[in-house]
C-alpha cells in the first residue's frame, strides 16, 4: 500500500515498540472464493482490454488493405491460419461477453437487477449469451466464408 | 495502489498443528490465520482438529473452544454471538461472514479462517477497523435539519416514509462488505466501500433529513462513489441480507436525476 493507509500498517507490540503489521490476505482466488459477482465483473474487465488490444488488430486489418494488394493478401494469410482464426475467436468471445454483460450494467445503471436471485440468473443469462452468439456467429461466417 | 500480491511481511507460512483427542469420532480440521506483534515472524496458517461431538455448530463455537480448551493465544473479537453486533466478522471458508452465523456444517473440508481481507492486522483475527470508521464519519451518519424538531413530539414519518429505511437501518458495520469488495481493497484510501456508501443512502433516504443535496455533493467524487463497478460482491456476502450495491445504486441514481 502506498497511500494513507499505510499509517494504520504501523502498530506496537506489547512492550510498546513500534512493529510493521502484515496486510490480511485478499486475493480472488486465493483468499476471497470466486463467486458470480466477482467472476463475472472480472471477466468484463478482462474482455474489455481484450478488445482494446483486439481493436488494434481490426485496424492493422485496415490499413493493410488500403495500402494495397501485396500487404493485404499478407494479412489475410495470417487471419486464415490456425492461430490467425484462434485470435479471431477470442476476439469474438470477447465482443459477445462484453456486449451481453454491457446490457446488465444497463440494467444496472437503471436500477434494477440487483436482487441476488436476479443476479445469478442474469450472470448465466451472459454466459449463455456469449455462448450462443459466439456459435451463431462463427456457423454464420464459415457458412459464407 | 493496486496490489495484486501480499507484502514480503504479509506472506503466510505453515503453523503448528493441534491434533484432536485420542477417541474423537467427528473431526474437523480448521486453518486459522495467526499473526503475534511479539514475535516478529511472518504469519501462519495453525491447524486445531476439534471434536464436532463436543463442539457447538457455529463456527464461533469452534474458535471460542480452541481458545478455551486448546490454545488460549487465539486472539478474535466476539460479543453477541447471535449476528446482531458484527464483532466476530472473519473470512471462513473463502468468503467474509460472521462466525456466530456460519454453520460449520456448511463447510466442505477443512474450515479456513482468515481476517477480513486487505486490513492490518492487530493480531490473528482482529483486523484494525480505523479507516473504514473515519470514512463513516466523514459521511455524518446523524439527522440533520434546519427546521426545528417539533416541541411536543417525535419527527413523524408516514408509513412509507419509514419503509424507505428499510434494508438500510439493519446494517451492524461489520465491514463484511467493505473488506470483500475488490475496489475497497485498491482503492480503500479514497473509495468510501460499500458499508459507508450504504450508510450515506440511508440518510439520503430518510424523510426527516434536509441535508440530502449537501450529503450528494460530498460524494460527487470520482473516488468516493464511483470507484463502485457493481461487482456485488457486497450484496452477496453480507450476513445480514443487506443490499449494498443495491443502496450504491440509488445514489448514483440521484445524482444522475438531480443533474437533470
Amino acid at each position: 500500500m502506498k497511500d494513507v493507509r499505510e499509517a494504520l500498517m504501523i502498530g506496537r507490540n506489547s512492550e510498546g515498540k513500534l512493529v510493521r503489521r502484515p496486510v490480511s490476505p485478499f486475493m480472488l482466488g486465493s483468499a476471497y472464493r470466486f463467486q458470480m459477482s466477482s467472476l463475472s465483473s472480472i471477466l468484463h474487465r478482462i474482455t474489455g482490454c481484450a478488445l482494446g488490444a483486439g481493436t488494434i488488430l481490426m485496424t492493422l486489418w485496415l490499413v493493410c488493405a488500403a495500402s494495397g494488394d501485396g500487404a493485404f493478401s499478407i494479412i489475410q494469410a495470417i487471419w486464415a491460419s490456425w492461430i490467425g482464426m484462434l485470435i479471431l475467436f477470442g476476439f469474438t468471445v470477447a465482443l459477445f461477453y462484453h456486449f451481453c454483460n454491457g446490457i446488465r450494467h444497463l440494467a444496472w445503471d437503471s436500477g434494477k437487477g440487483f436482487e441476488l436471485p436476479d443476479m445469478h440468473r442474469n450472470g448465466k443469462l451472459v454466459f449463455a449469451g456469449t455462448v450462443a452468439l459466439t456459435v451463431l456467429f462463427w456457423v454464420v461466417a464459415l457458412l459464407v466464408w | 495502489m493496486a496490489e495484486f500480491k501480499l507484502p514480503a511481511n504479509s506472506k503466510i507460512g505453515t503453523g503448528k498443528t493441534y491434533k484432536a483427542e485420542a477417541g474423537a469420532k467427528r473431526v474437523k480440521s480448521f486453518q486459522v490465520y495467526r499473526w503475534n506483534p511479539d514475535d516478529g515472524k511472518n504469519p501462519v496458517m495453525d491447524t486445531y482438529e476439534v471434536d464436532l461431538d463436543k463442539c457447538g455448530p457455529m463456527v464461533l463455537d469452534a474458535i471460542i473452544k480452541i481458545k478455551n480448551e486448546i490454545d488460549s493465544s487465539l486472539t478474535f473479537r466476539r460479543s453477541c454471538r447471535e449476528g446482531i453486533c458484527g464483532s466476530c466478522a472473519m473470512n471462513i471458508d473463502g468468503t467474509n461472514t460472521l462466525a456466530c452465523l456460519k454453520p460449520i456444517a456448511e463447510v466442505k473440508g477443512d474450515v479456513k479462517i482468515t481476517p477480513l481481507p486487505h486490513m492490518p492486522v492487530v493480531k490473528d483475527l482482529v483486523p484494525d477497523l480505523s479507516q473504514p470508521y473515519a470514512q463513516l464519519r466523514s459521511i455524518e451518519p446523524w439527522l440533520q435539519s434546519d427546521t426545528p424538531a417539533p416541541p411536543d413530539e417525535e419527527r413523524l414519518q408516514s408509513k412509507e416514509e419509514r419503509a424507505e429505511l428499510d434494508g438500510l437501518w439493519e446494517c451492524i458495520l461489520c465491514f463484511c462488505c467493505s473488506t470483500s469488495c475488490p475496489s475497497y481493497w485498491w482503492n480503500g484510501d479514497r473509495y468510501l466501500g460499500p458499508a459507508v456508501l450504504l450508510q450515506a443512502y440511508r440518510w439520503i433516504a430518510d424523510s426527516r433529513d434536509e441535508a440530502t443535496g449537501k450529503r450528494l455533493d460530498a460524494l460527487e467524487d470520482p473516488f468516493k462513489l464511483y470507484r463502485c463497478h457493481t461487482i456485488m460482491n457486497c450484496t452477496q456476502t453480507c450476513p445480514k441480507g443487506l443490499n449494498p450495491a443495491k443502496a450504491i445504486g440509488k445514489i448514483k441514481q440521484l445524482m444522475l436525476e438531480r443533474q437533470a
